[in-house]
């Protein structure tokens, strides 16, 4: 009873939120929505039992990947008059892949079949554990190669945007802290009117 | 501490039962709880303000504030009356919504993570056996708060404070994350019960610890304190991303940074200083809360003492330490800890 309070609280706030991402004008506000549906979320994903779900949920997407887009869309100097034309003519194409991915979602959704109320675990091991087990055991290779994928794209972003300025000066730590008094400062006798050379 | 516990908490809860019946109980009950938790933890966060002030005063030969009260101990009082009494200005070109919504998203989640933290064995709010990474998911928002800030206040000081604070959290949380998992990987468990349940034959900072020199100097980067106190360079970026706050509103920013020190000091003595356990078997006579409070205020005492102590440090070596230092060398010591465990079949 309680828990389907909470629960309908939550999704309500999370389809509102989700709606605001889309709708508000203003990019900045549509990013703290999509944070904010991220949040509520993760909240529902503490209802289920997921808690570990939840955890990086919050952790990896609002954490860091949402902070990253808010970055972005902060830096970005949008005219928002010329944004709205160019909405227009998007439109049917944005409307296209939206139909793909309902259609994709309807498929998916139809097929699998989930008992109601079927818990994710067992109930006496706690999910993060679980978790652990399963995807260093039957999941190993799979999860072996995803992470080989995202340490692809890691280098390749890196390697994308490196430039290697010759000209740019570098400090290094450790040469400056070897530095000695000798090294760095000397005393001249300046004739006066000549300056130093 | 126990024993009146066990003796007390049946009588208030067939009280509370009859009062608010069985289905509003348990909701008036957790309400209670907070309560509870968050006075003790809002009055620290007063008065380290007091200890702060005090401490570098006499670290710098003066005796610091001591008009209000004896001592000086109502300044709390008097700051909070003069912040609720002065007028808050607003910038003209300020999102407002935003920029109201920004300090309170700096000070919730700092009071949200208290709810994991215990205190002793029973004195916890919500034992969930996650705390761990609900701590770390928690802290991470507070970046949310300083870019809201920065970007609402339509202001290039605020603007840039934001910009440089929210980069230095991000990074500084990677390396605190990273220093934990050791103690995780010793502990075998996330809540933080059976973390400080396992340090019982020795603290974790024995064995950890460089880890635990990294993650003090993370959790002083995380909290924007000196010597890591760039977001509010007040000689470059006049506030940071507090420059277009005024009165109550900045008041809640600087009441969210104190308990954000507060709450990393709890958990470093709860994850590397063996928590409410006493050094030595004899001194157990000393309730574990009050060792717990040693510990924490110890950390909380080397914040202020760096503060006194060491000058700002420059951005591009801010970023270096962070990632080309703390970064591999936490890998690396999770990488030894691993194998360490596996060699004396251990895990």
């Amino acid at each position: 009873m309680v828990a389907d309070i909470i629960f309908y609280l939550f999704a309500t706030i999370t389809v509102v939120a989700a709606l605001g991402v889309v709708s508000v004008k203003n990019q900045v506000h549509s990013v703290l929505f999509l944070v904010l549906t991220f949040f509520t979320t993760a909240a529902l994903f503490v209802l289920m039992g997921a808690e570990f779900l939840a955890a990086i949920l919050v952790m990896v997407y609002m954490g860091a990947v949402a902070i990253l887009f808010l970055f972005v869309v902060m830096m970005l100097d949008v005219e928002f008059a010329s944004l709205k034309k160019e909405a227009a003519r998007y439109l049917p194409l944005g409307l296209a892949v939206g139909l793909v991915i309902l259609f994709e979602m309807v498929v998916i959704i139809t097929q699998i079949h989930i008992e109601p109320g079927a818990a994710a675990v067992a109930s006496d091991v706690p999910n993060t554990l679980e978790i652990g087990r399963v995807l260093y055991t039957k999941y190993l290779l799979p999860f072996e190669i995803a992470s080989v994928i995202l340490l692809v794209a890691l280098i390749g972003a890196v390697v994308l945007t490196f430039r290697d300025r010759k000209l740019a000066k570098r400090q290094s730590v450790s040469k400056q802290h070897a530095r000695t008094r000798e090294q760095a400062v000397e005393l001249k006798k300046v004739a006066s009117g000549e300056g130093a050379s | 501490m126990s024993e009146i516990l066990q003796t007390i908490l049946p009588i208030v809860h067939s009280f509370g039962g009859d009062l608010f019946g069985p289905m509003l109980w348990p909701l008036v009950w957790t309400v209670v709880k907070i309560m509870l938790l968050l006075a003790p933890v809002l009055l620290m966060v007063t008065y380290i303000t007091l200890a702060e002030r005090k401490i570098i005063g006499a670290m710098q030969v003066r005796p610091g504030p001591n008009r209000a009260g004896l001592f000086g101990i109502l300044l709390p009082l008097a700051d909070a009356v003069k912040l609720m009494c002065k007028e808050t200005i607003l910038p003209k070109h300020a999102d407002l919504k935003v920029f109201f919504l920004a300090p309170a998203l700096t000070l919730v989640p700092a009071l949200m993570t208290w709810a994991v933290v215990p205190f002793s064995p029973d004195l916890i709010v919500a034992d969930i056996n996650v705390a761990i990474l609900y701590i770390m998911a928690i802290s991470s928002l507070g970046a949310y708060g300083v870019l809201m800030a920065g970007w609402a206040s339509n202001s290039r000081y605020a603007f840039l404070g934001a910009m440089r604070s929210a980069s230095q959290m991000i990074s500084y949380e990677v390396s605190m994350g990273f220093t934990l998992i050791p103690v995780i990987m010793l502990t075998g468990s996330l809540s933080l019960i059976d973390v400080v349940e396992a340090q019982k034959d020795v603290w974790n900072v024995v064995p950890l610890l460089p880890m635990f020199v990294i993650y003090f100097i993370s959790v002083v980067a995380e909290t924007n304190r000196a010597p890591f106190d760039l977001p509010e360079a007040e000689a470059e970026l006049v506030a940071g991303f507090i420059t277009e706050y005024s009165a109550m509103s900045s008041g809640v920013f600087f009441m969210g940074e104190y308990a954000n020190i507060v709450m990393v000091s709890f958990l470093g003595a709860l994850m590397f200083l063996g928590g409410w356990l006493p050094p030595l078997e004899i001194l157990s006579f000393i309730p574990g809360l009050i060792w717990l409070g040693i510990k924490a205020g110890f950390l909380m005492f080397v914040f202020l003492w760096l503060r006194a102590t060491f000058p700002r440090y420059r951005y591009d070596q801010l970023m270096r330490l962070g990632w080309k230092v703390f970064l591999p060398v936490s890998l690396f010591w999770i990488f030894l800890t691993g194998l360490t465990l596996h060699l004396f079949g251990m895990a």
